[in-house]
């Protein structure tokens, strides 16, 4: 008698577990299946400094683990490359190239664009502390640095997506400024 | 004896003692050294003065590569930061980096406050309100991207973006990652550091203290683990250990050879005395030979005293001809003297002449060797024909060795039947060199090298983990002044950038860049607009544009705080990693000045030398060079090699004069050259089998066989000489045959030589390798090809 409820307990207890509980693990789960992305993207950044917010679009290709391309395409060509620690800037004819070590700031900020599109909890958790809400099909992972020092930089980073995609990527910095961008998926090249 | 010859002895023995004295006294006050002296020239070319310059103490050369290996990452990176905090506060080191960021502050302090000073960009144009709009637009752009972040807080005082300019010259380079806070390997097996010290890296002593200094830091840090091991590489590291190598070499291999010497000769003499006696003109050639060196070259190389060694086994062979060929009895020496002594000069004479093209080489290492030989090889002579006589006790024997001698003699009577042997064996042997003729020899200057295969690799694997320059090509610039090279630096600095942005060059390195000329910082202070018209011209510059004027407050302040500031000063730069950098590039020679511009070849493309030296030849700059080291230390090395080669040659012509001068008969000469050049002929082609590669030592061990050889060739071609009754009877009748205690006499000395010699082909310093490897088997080859060749008793 114990052995068939034990059974049953055991053939139903994936289902329940999903159906009650969409949580952070399922989440990186589903996201680190993507191994490589191709997007496009529009972001609007809000700079006290500025009169008006500066809007931006063009692409993003990301391939497992650690490589991520921003190109922006107008207002002004412009690229951004991350692969492992070296960051590559490139704006028309100059060439900006930073070690993500020298500035741990951008680092953490970086990383948690790359930590979540990975779907790698661990690197993600090194910086930031996570919560999740709402379901698998609409999802919003809220990412709020716990070192000091970001925390003078980035108050807040919260990305949504639906099931395995990541949509939208809204960030507020500790000044007030934020950014939002929103990601539509292209076919893979 | 008679009275005059115990007066004259008495004298001999006085003076041999007074010379053996000032030689000690010599040697007391010399100097002994292992660098790289003895490989450098005498009268250097520039481009061979910067290379000397820059082995002996130019940036390269106060490097100190060291790994940490073993335990586990976390270990390894505390290890290196313990070790790192120690040897920063140690005043024989520069500086130390591990990649943790002890002067990030400062050197960014340093560039923020000075940009104005220290930005290429900082021109008139830049300061109008043209050229404001642009340089605004283009921050407001950088402000949106993703590194925006960095450069948000920077705008309001920088909105020309002087600080990005510099930073991005700044990262140039490629440095290892971070593995827990520490520089690590690629792999991550091993955790990086990079010493720099004050001393310069020919100060072998200064190098081997601070190699224990970071061997020792790293044996008390606090989280020192047995499983984690210290390795260290660089020019210092390898002078330090190459001076060890040599010195124990030196040291073992002149006791197992005076042992094995020894115990040969007991074997032969059975007496004690005549051992003692015999070792006599040998340390009064040693003493001699390293005497004449200090004397003539102010310093004696470890290499000259590792050859020295082996020649013991050369001299050796004076006393040995004394006492074997010597008839029983004491009186009998007067008589060797009578019979053997001319031969025997004759064979230290050829020895002379062939060493003596040595002392015309410029490579002081070479010349080194040609003086201790001739020096070494006229006092053991001299002693043994006018000293050790004296010192014979009257009833003075040695063991019989006619039983040996008979033999020999039976076998050199066979001899002859081995010619035609011997010479399909020869002309085997010119075959090969034919074949080989293009790869004879080895003209890179590495194969002098005495540091080991596995210490190379260590050095290759460590510097590419590291990024290390390996600084093969460096522009020059010499001056009268800072300011002068400063100011070529800048204007040659133009003309590499143009090449850095045509994809030739992937960078450069300058002191110009960190602490550019007065002139240059007077032309940039000049370029900064006065407060009330650059407030104005900033008003109508941000029209268009989403930023109000008010927002660069800070950036009027700063500007008009630039113009106003003392221009800056080497001392200024102080405590960043800035100072390393120039103290390197920059050297101050008496009232000579130096600014060195390291090239870093772009990933794929190799530099091309010419086209460079043509862009620095268009400057029409005096005083800018390219010195390309690799090729220039290679070139040096192959000159050293040719001339040597031309060198041997002039020796080999000089000892057949000397014997057309003495014998007075081509033929004579010719069959005393053959077995010699024969000799010289099979060794070379053997090495060249056992896929040796000539170095300049191979060429310094065929001489001596020459040298050696010449004593044996002589003794068989000596003519007709009287028999003692005894020996006549058992030979027979045949007066041209050599005696049988000749030919004894002539194995032992061989012997010894070979004993001597045999031992430098298993040290693992390649210079004394090559030449055991050649003496050993070239004497023996003499030998025999000098009793197959000789003439005939019946011919």
């Amino acid at each position: 008698m114990q052995h068939i409820f034990v059974a049953l307990a055991l053939m139903f207890a994936p289902v329940l577990s999903q159906a009650a509980d969409w949580d952070i693990d399922q989440l990186m789960h589903g996201l680190a299946q993507t191994r490589s992305n191709h997007a496009g993207f529009v972001e609007k950044k809000s700079i006290a400094m500025l009169d008006k917010p500066v809007e931006s679009s063009g692409e993003l290709f990301y391939s497992a683990p650690d490589h991520l391309e921003k190109r922006t395409i107008k207002p002004k060509p412009e690229s951004m490359t991350v692969d492992g620690g070296a960051l590559l800037i490139e704006r028309g004819r100059q060439k900006h190239r930073l070690q993500l070590q020298d500035y741990p700031e951008l680092a953490a900020f970086i990383d948690s664009i790359r930590g979540t599109l990975a779907g790698d909890r661990k690197a993600l958790e090194r910086n930031y502390r996570l919560s999740l809400d709402g379901t698998a099909e609409h999802w919003t992972l809220q990412l709020l640095p716990t070192d000091e020092k970001i925390q003078a930089v980035v108050k807040r980073i919260r990305i949504a997506g639906a099931r395995d995609a990541v949509r939208s990527i809204e960030i507020t910095q500790a000044d007030g400024d934020s950014s939002l961008m929103l990601i539509e998926k292209l076919a893979t090249p | 004896m008679r009275p005059e010859t115990a007066r004259g002895g008495r004298t001999a023995i006085a003076l041999w003692l007074a010379f053996i004295l000032v030689c000690g006294i010599i040697i007391s006050r010399s100097q002994f050294t292992t660098d790289l002296s003895a490989f450098l020239p005498r009268s250097p070319t520039p481009e061979q003065q910067l290379l000397l310059e820059q082995i002996r103490d130019g940036l390269a050369s106060r490097l100190i590569l060291v790994g940490i290996e073993g335990a586990d990452a976390a270990t390894r990176a505390k290890l290196s930061k313990q070790v790192a905090q120690r040897l920063r506060a140690d005043p024989a080191f520069v500086g130390v980096n591990n990649g943790e960021p002890v002067s990030a502050e400062r050197d960014r302090a340093y560039l923020f406050n000075h940009r104005y000073l220290l930005s290429p960009a900082v021109r008139p144009a830049r300061f109008s309100v043209d050229g404001l709009h642009a340089a605004l637009s283009d921050s407001i752009d950088l402000l949106a991207s993703p590194a925006g972040l960095l450069f948000k807080q920077l705008l309001p005082r920088d909105p020309s973006g002087e600080m990005v300019q510099l930073l991005d010259h700044l990262n140039s380079g490629t440095r290892p990652q971070m593995v827990e806070g520490a520089w690590a390997s690629r792999d991550g097996a091993r955790a990086l550091m990079l010493a720099q010290t004050h001393a310069s890296g020919s100060d072998t002593d200064a190098q081997q203290r601070a190699m224990a200094a970071i061997r020792q830091a790293f044996d008390t840090a606090p989280s020192a683990t047995p499983a984690a091991r210290l390795v260290m590489t660089g020019p210092g590291v390898f002078s330090v250990t190459s001076r060890d190598t040599i010195h124990n070499q030196v040291s073992r291999l002149s006791i197992i050879s005076v042992a094995l010497i020894a115990t040969l000769l007991l074997l032969v003499y059975r007496s004690f005395s005549a051992l003692a006696l015999g070792f006599l003109p040998v340390i009064s050639g040693a003493l001699a030979g390293i005497a004449a060196v200090s004397l003539g070259f102010g310093a004696v190389h470890g290499i000259t005293l590792g050859f020295g060694t082996a020649l013991i086994g050369e001299a050796v062979d004076y006393s040995i001809y004394l006492f074997v060929q010597s008839e029983q009895g004491g009186s009998d020496q007067q008589n060797w003297i009578k019979r053997f002594w001319p031969t025997v000069r004759l064979g230290v004479l050829t020895s002379i002449f062939g060493f003596a093209s040595l002392l015309l080489s410029g490579f002081p290492g070479l010349a080194q060797l040609g003086l201790y030989s001739i020096a070494g090889l006229i006092a053991a002579a001299t002693v043994t024909r006018f000293v050790l006589p004296h010192l014979l006790p009257t009833n003075f024997h040695i063991h019989d060795v006619s039983a040996i001698g008979l033999i020999l003699s039976r076998l050199g009577q066979r001899a002859a039947a081995l010619r035609w042997v011997a010479a399909i064996l020869l002309l085997m042997a010119c075959a090969i060199l034919v074949q080989h003729r293009a790869s004879l020899w080895n003209d890179k200057i590495s194969s002098l090298s005495p540091v080991s295969e596995a210490d190379v690799a260590l050095d290759e694997s460590l510097r590419a983990d590291m990024g290390a320059p390996d600084v093969r090509y460096l522009v020059v610039i010499s001056g009268e002044s800072r300011e002068s090279v400063l100011r070529s630096s800048e204007q040659i600095s133009t003309v590499l950038q143009t090449q850095v942005d045509q994809g030739k060059l992937a960078g450069f390195e300058s002191a110009s860049r960190y602490l550019p000329s007065i002139a240059t910082q007077r032309a940039r202070q000049a370029s900064l607009p006065n407060p009330a018209m650059l407030e104005e011209r900033l008003a109508q510059a941000v029209q268009g544009l989403p930023v109000r004027a008010q927002l660069f407050a800070p950036f009027l302040a700063d500007v008009a705080d630039a113009g106003r500031k003392p221009l800056l000063q080497a001392a200024d730069l102080e405590q960043t990693s800035m100072a390393m950098a120039v103290d390197a590039l920059l050297i101050q020679q008496g009232r000579h000045w130096q600014a060195l511009l390291p090239l870093t070849a772009a990933k794929g493309v190799s530099i091309d030398a010419n086209r460079i030296r043509a862009a620095l030849g268009a400057t029409r700059l005096p005083g800018v060079l390219l010195v390309d080291m690799k090729a220039e230390s290679d070139r040096l090395y192959s000159g050293y090699l040719h001339e040597a080669i031309l060198l041997s040659l002039s020796g080999l012509v000089a000892i057949i004069g000397l014997l057309l001068w003495v014998f007075r008969s081509p033929m004579r000469v010719l069959r005393i050259i053959a077995p010699l050049a024969a000799a010289v002929i099979t060794v070379t082609a053997g090495l060249a089998v056992f896929g040796q590669q000539l170095i300049i030592l191979h060429l310094v061990g065929l001489l001596l066989v020459v040298a050696v050889g010449s004593n044996y060739a002589l003794f068989f071609d000596r003519p007709d000489h009287p028999f003692s009754p005894e020996e006549g009877t058992i030979i027979g009748h045949k007066s041209h045959t050599i005696s049988p205690r000749t030919l004894a006499s002539m194995l032992f000395a061989n012997l010894t030589t070979v004993a001597g010699f045999g031992l430098l082909a298993f040290s693992n310093v390649s210079i004394l390798q090559a030449m055991g490897v050649t003496v050993a088997p070239g004497v023996i080859l003499a030998l025999i090809y000098s009793a197959i060749f000789a003439r005939q008793p019946n011919a």
